[in-house]
């Protein structure tokens, strides 16, 4: 591992709300291997340097969705991202920020709950009140499918960071990632669930505000094509509509 | 503050929100956890969640019980084996019927693969199964139960740390906790409370465990005189990513991966005929370090970053693909390599805590070693110990674990607050906590936690890790004496009340150090080899003397051993061959 390490900069914004009227920046320094993530940065800076820096960390691997932070203007996981991929050479710097449209607790702790409000409103559970015919209910490998994508969320936040129309257009858009949700039952054939959740999706601040950005897919940690799933919901609901208005 | 609820869980995993779901029908119920609920560490279980539902070949919940127990090198309570691989069957149902998307065989049904120690006609071949959704089945069984817990409006108290447990004459009085957003200590009552902290892998340096796996539950209750079961056995994974620790499903080699060393010999060959690579945890990950030691790891040098290789390059990128996405995943991000193409490089990394909060089979927690419980304390998941898992856990039955544990815990503590009334909270209650909280802000100078939990990590990876020897686990115990008094002259370096991570960094490494000390001082007081507890100096199984449970209290410092019977009422125990 001889010439993998590397002393690079961490600028990471700050804000302390029982001091700080407003965020700044603050500059440090670290060693890393060039193949470390960036969370073991930011431990190794809490660890020796600072410990007051506040940070979410749990599974250190990309699965429970603790640490998703704008790395370099992207919205990244850190413990998925590693210093190689946002740092070339010695002397760079990295420029890390807490999440976009979530109002910041402290450091890089945002307050998750707008988030998860959005998240409940679509009714995230299987809905499907006949009886189970036996044993467990009958799905082809083929519809089992036709949703994995979106079981892959894990409940992270980028992408409702990430979302321009969040940012620049309509604050009250109820975002990516809780359409990603209605679309893994909508789309899941045991669900019986569509009409009773069309009222959480359609309406002005539902659904409809996006744009086809694309910026929730780009920034994904888990590769979701998030705004596929957007467009097909959409599709699904006027075409209800469309049948709904002929019958 | 004070709340008062008829039932509180602490930790919002598997165990956690199943239990959170059935208390919750019937008794006024809160879950109280240190991470949003979606983060916790069943999320991370990759494989698979084993049942004897028989979907693509015959298979009988009797052989899934004798398998644990086999597995569980006999220390596991039959009893509660067969009780585990009964109800697993219709737990599987009902996470299907709740949602859950299993990955499917063509007729439609629930797919099934093989795992590591999973046998037909008690012992014969691998049988397939573990049903699986792709290699994310922990997230999709978290994700599962979280969706019910919001469908069914269960409360939630979200990054609440708990840091005293209030218990008088065996009664359960509540709880103190301290909110993360406020820095606040709150106290709160309850009729019964259940633990579901998970577990504690982080008292290693190399583990597929979470940052916030530290113990909590245990060491809370270890404090207030409360025996812990069985913590000598540690289970090692065999296939952790070399350096990182983190988890390479066994899933790859139900799916037909194979071990090799420098020689390209598919080494389990000699170690267990029957099973190569699909035999029990415990027996792998010693096979990996003694092919390492004899100078045939992949670097060759016997290092302790020597390593093996797991290859699954012939089994196609379909399957890949379809079947282990993650792990394909992780290799891509983290070593750079594409599983489909090179082998990859694995370790033994530190994985999961057999023993814990001793529980019957409803999770009522255990007060001595003669069947005395505490009233209105239970205990799931893996800071608990039943025992089904005895001294090796099987792979896919800590999920089983979380879902028949959980939800049997969440049914007899609902039924339980029904006849009760609260207990009167003890004169002041919050004392013993804000002296504690008050010391570490008090403005000294101490050393640096991190320091002290970099030793501790190595100290136990030297020293009670896969090969242990009486003299080096000696030496644990002493310098873990050591680490805990260092630990009494930390302070906070951060003097903030809200969002004080420090802080909270500094309570877990307190949990770590308590339940590293008594998990070394119980591993050297057990003078024989049995499951994943593995002496040089005593290399054999000692059913004479040590068929027995290890109860262990933490007493004015010191660590106190009892021991308490083992069910072998179904089973007798037999050698161990694969």
């Amino acid at each position: 591992m001889k010439g993998n390490t590397m002393k690079i900069y961490l600028q990471i914004k700050r804000f302390n709300p029982e001091k700080d009227k407003k965020p700044s920046f603050q500059k440090y320094t670290v060693e890393v291997d060039r193949t470390d993530r960036l969370l073991d940065a930011l431990i190794k800076i809490k660890d020796s340097d600072d410990p007051s820096l506040g940070f979410r960390r749990s599974c250190a691997h990309g699965v429970c969705g603790s640490d998703a932070m704008v790395i370099n203007g992207m919205e990244r996981l850190a413990c998925k991202t590693l210093i190689k991929d946002v740092a070339e050479k010695d002397g760079d710097t990295i420029k890390v920020e807490p999440l976009r449209t979530l109002p910041v607790q402290r450091d890089l702790l945002v307050d998750q709950a707008p988030f998860f409000q959005n998240y409940r409103k679509v009714k995230p559970y299987l809905i499907n009140p006949e009886h189970v015919p036996e044993k467990e209910r009958i799905q082809s490998p083929e519809k089992r499918n036709e949703f994995d994508d979106a079981t892959k969320c894990i409940l992270c936040a980028a992408c409702f960071s990430a979302c321009p129309v969040k940012k620049e257009v309509n604050p009250a858009f109820l975002g990516p990632a809780a359409v990603v949700q209605a679309s893994r039952f909508i789309e899941d054939d045991r669900d019986r669930g569509f009409e009773e959740r069309l009222p959480e999706l359609d309406y002005p601040d539902g659904i409809w505000p996006c744009e086809n950005r694309f910026e929730c897919t780009r920034v994904c940690p888990r590769n979701i094509k998030v705004t596929k799933l957007i467009n097909l919901t959409k599709r699904k609901i006027t075409e209800f509509r469309k049948n709904k208005e002929k019958t | 503050m004070i709340h008062e609820y008829e039932v509180v869980i602490v930790g919002a995993g598997g165990a956690g929100l199943y239990a959170a779901l059935e208390a919750s029908k019937k008794a006024k119920t809160a879950v109280f956890s240190k991470l949003y609920p979606i983060r916790s560490h069943t999320g991370a279980a990759q494989g698979g969640i084993g049942a004897a539902l028989g979907n693509v070949e015959e298979d009988k919940p009797e052989w899934h019980a004798f398998d644990t127990v086999k597995g569980g090198d006999y220390l596991t309570d039959q009893g509660a084996a067969c009780l585990l691989a009964d109800e697993a069957v219709q737990a599987v149902y009902d996470l299907e019927n709740r949602g859950l998307p299993f990955n499917r065989t063509p007729e439609g049904r629930i797919d099934q693969r093989r795992f590591g120690g999973h046998t037909r006609n008690f012992g014969e071949a691998p049988v397939r199964r573990a049903c699986y959704a792709a290699d994310r089945t922990g997230h999709m069984i978290l994700q599962t139960l979280y969706q019910q817990c919001t469908k069914n409006d269960v409360s939630f108290f979200d990054e609440f740390h708990a840091i005293d447990v209030l218990i008088e004459d065996r009664k359960c009085a509540g709880l103190v906790l301290i909110e993360l957003a406020t820095g606040e200590l709150h106290i709160v009552r309850a009729k019964a409370m259940l633990f579901a902290t998970g577990g504690f892998g982080r008292m290693f340096r190399i583990t597929s465990n979470a940052h916030a796996n530290t113990g909590d539950g245990p060491a809370l209750l270890a404090r207030r005189d409360v025996p812990l079961e069985d913590m000598e056995f540690f289970q090692f994974h065999p296939t952790g990513i070399r350096n990182m620790g983190i988890l390479i499903t066994e899933g790859v080699r139900g799916e037909g991966g194979i071990l090799r060393n420098n020689k390209n010999e598919r080494f389990m060959e000699r170690y267990a005929p029957t099973l190569l690579d699909l035999a029990p945890r415990d027996m792998i990950a010693r096979a990996i370090l003694t092919e390492i030691r004899d100078g045939k790891g992949i670097k060759g040098d016997g290092a302790i970053d020597d390593y093996v290789y797991l290859d699954a390059t012939h089994l196609g990128r379909e399957v890949i693909e379809a079947k282990l996405p993650e792990i394909a995943d992780f290799c891509r991000t983290y070593l750079g390599i594409d599983p489909a193409e090179k082998p990859m490089p694995v370790h033994p990394t530190a994985h999961y805590a057999m023993g814990g909060i001793p529980t019957d089979t409803h999770g009522r927690v255990y007060a001595d070693s003669i069947g005395n419980r505490f009233e209105g304390l239970y205990a799931a998941g893996e800071c608990a110990c039943v025992s089904v898992h005895g001294a090796n856990r099987l792979g896919t039955n800590s999920l089983v674990d979380l879902i028949v544990f959980g939800r049997r815990a969440g049914q007899h503590i609902a039924d339980f607050v029904r006849n009760v009334d609260l207990s009167p909270l003890p004169v002041n209650a919050m004392g013993s906590a804000q002296k504690f909280v008050r010391r570490l802000f008090d403005g000294k100078n101490g050393p640096r936690p991190a320091e002290i939990k970099k030793t501790l990590q190595g100290v136990m990876m030297r020293n009670v890790g896969i090969f242990r020897k009486g003299k080096e686990m000696a030496e644990a115990v002493e310098k873990l004496e050591e680490l805990r008094n260092e630990y009494l002259e930390i302070r906070v370096n951060d003097h903030n009340k809200a969002f004080n991570t420090n802080l909270l960094e500094i309570l877990e490494l307190g949990n770590l150090l308590d339940i590293a000390y008594i998990s070394a001082a119980c591993a050297l007081n057990r003078t024989e080899s049995r499951g994943a507890h593995a002496r040089e100096d005593y290399p054999e199984r000692d059913d004479k003397t040590w068929l027995k449970h290890t109860l262990a209290w933490l007493r004015k410092d010191k660590v106190e051993i009892d021991y308490s019977s083992v069910d072998v009422s179904v089973w007798d125990p037999k050698p161990r061959k694969y």
